[in-house]
C-alpha cells in the first residue's frame, strides 16, 4: 500500500538566493530514498526551474511591502516516490499551454529562454500545472525512483 | 558570497572562460555581464566555455550559451562548449543548442 514516509513544508522569500537553497532541500529530502546521480540531479534542476519562474514571473509586478512568498511541499512515498508541490500566490498565468511550450517566455530576451517548463516535464514522471489569474500558480512535481534498476524496494528504505 | 566566481584566460585570438559556480538564475546576470565584457574588450575569434567546475546548471545556464553565441556572432566569434558533465549534456541535448551555427560541444 502507498504511504507517506515524510513530508516536508518549506516557505521561502521570492528573491533568487533562494534558488539554491530551495534545491539544497530537496536533495537532502530525497536523501532517504537513496536516488542516482542522475535522479538527483534531474530533481534539483526540476525544483530550480520551477522556483525560478516563481521568482521571475509571478511576482513581477507584485506591490511593494506585500509578501512574496515561494511555498515549497514535498513528500516522499514508500514505493520510493517523491512528489514536489511548488506554489505562489502571485500574478498567475493566462494561458497555460502557451506558457509550457518550449521557447515560450515573457522574461527578459537574452536571459530566459523558454525552457522551464520542458525541463520540468523531462526530467520527472509527471506535471501538473494549475493556474488562477490573479490569485496564484501550483506546480505539482512526481518522480519515481528506480526506474530501470530492476524491481522498487517496496519498505522505501536503504538496503 | 562570490556567487558568480568566473576566472578568464587568453591564449593569442581564444578566450577561455572557466566558470566556477553554479549557474542558475540567481548567478546568471552576473556570469553574463562579466563573460560579455571580456567578449567586447578581447575580441577573440573563439569563446571556450569551460563548464569543468560547474556542479549544477538550470535552464539559465542554456540562455547564457545561447546569449553568449549570439553576442560571439555579432563579433564574428565562434563558441566552444568544453568540460560538460552528463547531467549538463542531458540538459543540453534537451534544448537543441547543437544547431546554433557558430557554437560547438566538445565532448568529453
Amino acid at each position: 500500500m502507498k504511504r507517506i514516509i515524510n513530508e516536508m513544508k518549506l516557505r521561502l522569500p521570492a528573491v533568487s538566493i533562494n534558488e539554491s537553497v530551495a534545491r539544497s532541500c530537496i536533495s537532502s529530502f530525497m536523501a532517504e530514498l537513496d536516488p542516482t546521480v542522475e535522479e538527483l540531479c534531474d530533481m534539483r534542476c526540476a525544483v530550480s526551474e520551477a522556483v525560478t519562474n516563481v521568482i521571475v514571473h509571478a511576482y513581477k509586478n507584485h506591490p511593494e511591502g506585500t509578501p512574496a512568498f515561494i511555498y515549497i511541499s514535498a513528500r516522499l512515498y514508500n514505493e520510493r516516490e517523491i512528489t514536489v508541490e511548488v506554489s505562489d500566490n502571485g500574478c498567475g498565468i493566462e494561458d497555460i499551454e502557451r506558457a509550457r511550450a518550449p521557447m515560450f517566455t515573457t522574461g527578459e530576451p537574452g536571459e530566459r529562454c523558454g525552457m522551464g517548463f520542458l525541463v520540468m516535464e523531462s526530467f520527472t514522471d509527471s506535471l501538473t500545472v494549475k493556474s488562477r489569474v490573479g490569485k496564484g500558480t501550483t506546480v505539482l512535481m512526481r518522480k519515481i525512483l528506480g526506474k530501470g534498476e530492476g524491481a522498487p524496494r517496496d519498505d522505501g528504505k536503504r538496503s | 558570497m562570490e556567487n558568480d566566481r568566473i576566472v578568464f584566460m587568453q591564449r593569442n585570438k581564444t578566450l577561455i572562460a572557466c566558470i566556477g559556480c553554479e549557474i542558475d538564475h540567481h548567478t546568471a546576470k552576473g556570469l553574463r555581464e562579466q563573460i560579455d565584457r571580456q567578449l567586447f574588450i578581447k575580441k577573440p575569434d573563439t569563446l571556450v566555455l569551460d563548464f569543468g567546475s560547474v556542479r549544477f546548471m538550470d535552464s539559465s545556464g542554456l540562455a547564457l550559451i545561447i546569449g553568449r553565441a549570439e553576442t560571439a556572432r555579432a563579433l564574428s566569434a565562434s563558441v566552444r562548449l568544453v568540460g560538460l558533465s552528463e547531467p549538463l549534456m542531458k540538459l543540453l541535448a534537451l534544448s537543441g543548442i547543437e544547431k546554433i551555427k557558430n557554437l560547438t560541444v566538445e565532448h568529453n
